[in-house]
């Protein structure tokens, strides 16, 4: 019986996999810097496992061969300057490998000169607003309805059974493909922080201050983040989608969203 | 296990303990002391403990299924003060007040109506932050960080957590000062600075760190609480403040918690491992060194926590190399404890079992934290999960490990009595498989893209997340055999004075339970100066 019951839950358990799809690392993401941030992240964790595979190594030959239960003797040194030299020096020299790629990323992405089109981000509690500085567009953006209904507690509504649960919005911000685009992030009250994993950028949005942060996405395809500062009680329920189109579907979009601007202007 | 400190060898004591509660109210024992703050961290363990399965469970699948994400944000606040300034450190003000004055062969703590004082301050402090959960507008929920503006959006609870952190705050002080006093003034003749045990040398320079530190933070909470009722914009933008610069004083204060909270780990370990390898620690005097490098280091880190507040490139530059600097003395410490084991003759006892999972699963989480030390990678971190793996992993297998190994290896010296090795080294394994299930997934979601401080989450983050919850559970429940074992301990078989095979230090030289009053004379220069070597 029990184990019948465990096997089910198994089966459940195996049944809801079929969705889930056991991400392990950091996405390489769509930027050719974010794809630099995700080489830089494996370098670091490769020497990390190379670092650790040495002293763990070490540790449990140790554990292994130097027990008392094996007879073992114990030795009678207590210090060695050499020794504390060689592993002050080695770390130090491997630290260097790592900075000075980090150093030029770094460099990298904090140069958003000469973008092609602006966009000005201000956070609310809890929605994102965008306006496109050249372009006299301007929206809110916030949770999909679907996200909305079934995030509530005890909805009833499975939230497997809703797409993209809670990383869907009502308007997405759209960008043409190829463009670098620059953010221009303020806050109309808290903290927030705009983060899109596959673009690498995570750029805090701070009341009173203005901060920039640039991407130029390579292929088209909607990308998708949220909130990454808490924000008070909806902090969770903030989601960004971007939309990387082709220039010229991008240029169709400008149009409509100003046409059914003035649509709006001369009926009011 | 106070009971048994207290009957077994003050019998021809003129100046046993007081009876009654007064013995607790009054004490101006260090070890009454230690006791005191050693149950009042365990019983903080639990409650913040609570609170953590409270997390877990919610988010042990998609969608809101018990609590409302205000309280949800409440839980994620007050388990981290709780664990942080009710857990973490009171257990090693504790470990301090017991041991400093054994190891250092001095009577008592320099300053002990002080140390009264600093502990019963706590029980108040903690008091005050815990009744917020019942008042109008719930507990603080802005994070244990605490920013501008979203903390000035605390409802009444807002004035009584900046309270509560100034009581804190003023107990570390005190702690602090008290235990510098004691180890510069009271140690015993021929034990010059550097032939001081580890975990005294740890203590000194974390006391330094908290005297330090301790203060900024009360100046950054008062600022905090003269802008929201005295008119004042230190961290508004429209009275032309900077929320920024409270995130600068804050991590000014809070990385140098962090050692606050790791170094102290660093000396019980280096007291154990060498006492149950058989051998001297390796590298002494280097990992007296080590451990005030990071210590210094820790003072100019802080913007490493900020990656993404918009800081000029020069400022990013500086904190990254600063922060991959730190990797040197921890690597060194390691190093060092590895060292040791080298060629000794191991026996693998609880307190030597919690030690060596602290060098392993404490190793992770530096190598998590040289990962988050690289800035552009550091972008795709902050604030994820991956954080909250990384500060898991050096806080419950780190800080906390270190305490219980602490716990373990002190405990026959405190009641008399050996506890139960069985059930301690069932407390070893249940408690180290169930802390990598709880934590090692959440690596995992980090990278996929889930943030931190959510009450729900996508749907592709569900199956790591009850996993991590599975841990959680199993890890909090682990917890209650500690009690046991505790417990145990005053059935067990009658402890020697030197306890272990391999002790070494002058705490094992006096009798098993340590009597009421210990070193009323300093320890012949002999007997210490082979204690000490």
């Amino acid at each position: 019986m029990i184990r019948k019951s465990f096997l089910s839950m198994l089966g459940l358990f195996v049944a809801s996999n079929v969705r889930a799809d056991w991400a392990l690392n950091m996405p390489k993401g769509v930027t050719d810097l974010s794809a630099e941030t995700y080489g830089l992240h494996m370098m670091v964790f490769w020497w990390c496992v190379a670092i650790g595979l040495l002293v763990f190594g070490v540790m449990i030959i140790s554990l292994v061969l130097h027990r008392k239960s094996r007879g073992a003797k114990a030795a009678d040194f207590s210090h060695s300057m050499t020794a504390e030299i060689i592993w002050t020096a080695i770390p130090v020299v491997i630290l260097l490998v790592m900075a000075v790629p980090a150093a030029e990323t770094m460099v990298k992405l904090e140069d958003s000169r000469d973008p092609d089109i602006s966009i000005v981000i201000t956070a609310y509690q809890w929605k994102w607003h965008y306006k496109y500085q050249d372009e006299d567009i301007e929206f809110y953006s916030s949770l999909a309805r679907p996200s909305l209904e079934a995030r509530r507690k005890q909805s009833g509504i499975d939230p497997n059974a809703v797409d993209n649960y809670l990383l869907d919005v009502d308007r997405p911000v759209v960008v043409p493909r190829g463009a670098k685009v620059r953010l221009l992030l303020t806050s109309n009250d808290v903290v927030h922080s705009w983060w899109v994993p596959d673009l690498a950028i995570k750029k805090d949005a701070v009341p009173g201050i203005v901060n920039e942060a640039w991407f130029k996405v390579n292929e088209a395809g909607t990308y998708r983040g949220q909130c990454a500062e808490l924000c008070g009680k909806d902090h969770g329920y903030m989601p960004i989608v971007v939309e990387v189109v082709e220039p010229d579907a991008f240029q169709a979009w400008v149009d409509t969203r100003k046409e059914s601007a003035e649509q709006v202007a001369s009926t009011q | 296990m106070t009971t048994a400190v207290a009957d077994a060898h003050d019998s021809h004591d003129e100046h046993g303990p007081a009876k009654g509660i007064g013995r607790w109210l009054f004490s101006t024992n260090h070890k009454d002391i230690g006791t005191m703050y050693l149950v009042f961290s365990l019983t903080m363990f639990f409650i913040g403990g609570a609170m953590a399965l409270v997390i877990r469970s919610e988010l042990a699948v998609p969608g809101l299924q018990f609590v409302h994400p205000e309280f949800f944000n409440s839980m994620t606040t007050m388990h981290a003060l709780i664990m942080v300034f009710g857990a973490v450190m009171p257990a090693f003000v504790g470990l301090a007040n017991w041991m400093i004055p054994l190891m250092i062969g001095a009577p008592d703590m320099a300053l002990p109506r002080m140390n009264n004082w600093s502990f019963w301050i706590l029980p108040v402090a903690f008091g005050i932050l815990l009744s917020t959960l019942l008042m109008p507008g719930g507990a603080p929920a802005s994070g244990w960080t605490m920013y501008p503006p979203l903390v000035l959006q605390t409802g009444d609870a807002f004035p009584f957590l900046i309270f509560s952190v100034h009581l804190m705050g003023i107990s570390s002080i005190m702690g602090a000062i008290n235990v510098i006093v004691t180890i510069i003034n009271m140690r015993a003749p021929e034990m010059t600075l550097l032939r001081m045990p580890m975990f005294v040398w740890t203590w000194l320079i974390t006391a330094y760190l908290l005297i330090a530190v301790m203060p900024v933070l009360a100046g950054a909470v008062t600022m905090l609480l003269t802008d929201q009722f005295f008119g004042t914009s230190f961290f508004l933008a429209a009275g032309g403040g900077d929320p920024v610069m409270f995130q600068h004083i804050f991590w000014f204060f809070g990385h140098p918690e962090v050692y606050i909270m790791i170094l102290p780990a660093f000396g019980v370990v280096s007291e154990i491992i060498p006492t149950f390898a058989r051998k001297k620690l390796f590298g002494h005097d280097s990992m007296v060194y080590a451990a005030a490098s990071i210590a210094f280091l820790s003072f100019i880190v802080w913007a490493h926590h900020m990656f993404t507040v918009g800081m000029p490139l020069t400022g990013q530059m500086f904190f990254m190399f600063a922060t991959m600097l730190i990797a040197v003395p921890t690597g060194v410490k390691v190093f060092n404890w590895v060292a040791t084991m080298w060629r000794g003759a191991m026996t693998f006892e609880t307190p030597m079992l919690f030690s060596l999972a602290f060098v392993f699963l404490f190793t992770i989480g530096g190598f998590s934290g040289l990962m988050l030390a690289i800035a552009p990678a550091d972008i795709q971190y902050h604030d994820t999960y991956f954080v909250v793996a990384h500060f898991h992993y050096v806080l419950v297998p780190g800080s906390v490990f270190a305490i219980m190994a602490g716990a373990y290896y002190w405990l026959p010296k405190w009641t008399g009595h050996m506890y139960n090795e069985k059930l301690g080294k069932l407390h070893f394994w249940t408690s180290t498989i169930f802390v990598n299930l709880t934590f090692f997934p959440m690596h995992f979601l980090g990278l996929a893209g889930m943030p931190r401080r959510i009450p729900d989450y996508s749907t592709q983050f569900t199956d790591f997340n009850t996993i991590a919850s599975i841990g959680a559970i199993g890890f909090g429940l682990s917890q209650l055999l500690f009690v046991g074992v505790v417990l145990s301990a005053w059935k067990g078989s009658k402890a020697t004075d030197r306890v272990w095979e391999g002790s070494h230090g002058l705490e094992w030289t006096v009798p098993s339970p340590a009597p009421y009053h210990t070193w009323e004379t300093p320890p012949k220069a002999r007997v210490a100066g082979e204690a000490f070597e």
